[in-house]
């Protein structure tokens, strides 16, 4: 196993990104290959879960559409991930924020965290 | 066919040029030391005779130490037969994945199914039992059914499928594609699942 493990740390390298949890804002700004043109699309949301090890790592963003909830779940290690931004990070109690679908409007709020450890970041 | 003999490692997913996550069987391949070929005259076929996988000496039994003598290489555990090489072999050749295959080709990969024990007819031919689990069903949810006709014929036919020991048996799966070789620690990536357990062995076959 740990020889799969360490062979996936090469052959799908994962690119540096900013440090992200659940409750974070993020915009995911991602490549769309239409035919022979690629072209830049970003998806903001909320990150409700991060799942998995490795390159096998995925995140699950949540965002309302036009009062329709949307979630995109992205692999970390995918090549069409150009980069990641973190707007805002959230003051969340647990690691995989589901309820957050059944709420909607100022109830669906998170608490911004405005204070980090001395050891943060 | 020109083959070679391996291990399988475990599986994994590897992105394609295009983006697309492929799952991959991850499998450790060579290098096949030659310990014997065999010729027209004196065998009445050609091939040529691979071994791999280290063994202790003490374990390995005098005819077959003599046998590795010769080829000038320590023993081994595993022995095949492969043939139609492109290059002459000679004794004492050592044949690499590299030599083999290239990324992108398709190959057959041998090894042994997973012995699944005694199973019912429902994992073992893909019956789908009979009737409901509700309605009045009592105990046939996974039951093979009726075995045929009553007193003509009066027996049961030959080859009737039913319940028995699954798995454990040789399979091959062809035209599966060469997604990756890493020539340096022996490794070869081919699309899809292949049958057996991770460091189970595996004939890989152009």
């Amino acid at each position: 196993m740990n020889r799969i493990k360490e062979l996936e740390s090469r052959i799908n390298p994962i690119a540096e990104y900013p440090k992200f949890s659940a409750g974070d804002t993020i915009s995911v700004t991602y490549k769309i290959i239409e035919g022979a043109k690629e072209r830049l699309q970003t998806f903001s949301g909320v990150v409700i879960q991060r799942r998995g090890t490795g390159s096998t790592e995925t995140f699950t963003v949540r965002k309302m559409s036009n009062s329709v909830g949307v979630e995109r779940i992205f692999p970390i290690a995918s090549p069409f991930i150009d980069k990641i931004e973190v707007n805002k990070r959230g003051k969340v109690r647990r690691a995989r924020i589901f309820y957050l679908r059944s709420l909607t409007g100022k109830a669906s709020r998170i608490q911004e965290r405005k204070y980090f450890g001395p050891v943060s970041k | 066919m020109p083959g070679i003999i391996g291990k399988k490692i475990g599986m994994t997913s590897v992105y394609s040029a295009a983006g697309k996550n492929i799952p991959c069987t991850v499998i450790e391949a060579g290098p096949c030391v030659v310990t014997q070929v065999r010729t027209l005259e004196k065998d009445g076929y050609t091939a040529v005779q691979l071994a791999y996988g280290e063994k202790k000496e003490k374990n390995t039994s005098k005819p077959m130490q003599g046998h590795f003598k010769k080829a000038g290489t320590t023993p081994k555990r595993f022995i095949a037969e492969f043939h139609d090489f492109a290059t002459e072999m000679n004794l004492g050749d050592v044949v690499t994945i590299t030599e083999l295959f290239t990324e992108g080709e398709n190959v057959d990969v041998i090894g042994t199914s997973k012995g699944k024990g005694f199973q019912g007819v429902v994992k073992r031919h893909g019956f789908s039992g009979v009737g409901e689990s509700t309605h009045g069903q009592h105990n046939r949810l996974r039951a093979p059914g009726s075995l045929g006709a009553s007193s003509d014929p009066s027996r049961v036919f030959k080859g009737m499928r039913m319940a028995g020991r699954t798995g454990g048996n040789q399979r091959t799966l062809q035209n599966l594609e060469v997604l990756k070789v890493l020539a340096d620690e022996n490794l070869i990536l081919v699309k899809g699942a292949i049958p057996g357990y991770n460091g189970s062995t595996v004939y890989i076959i152009k």
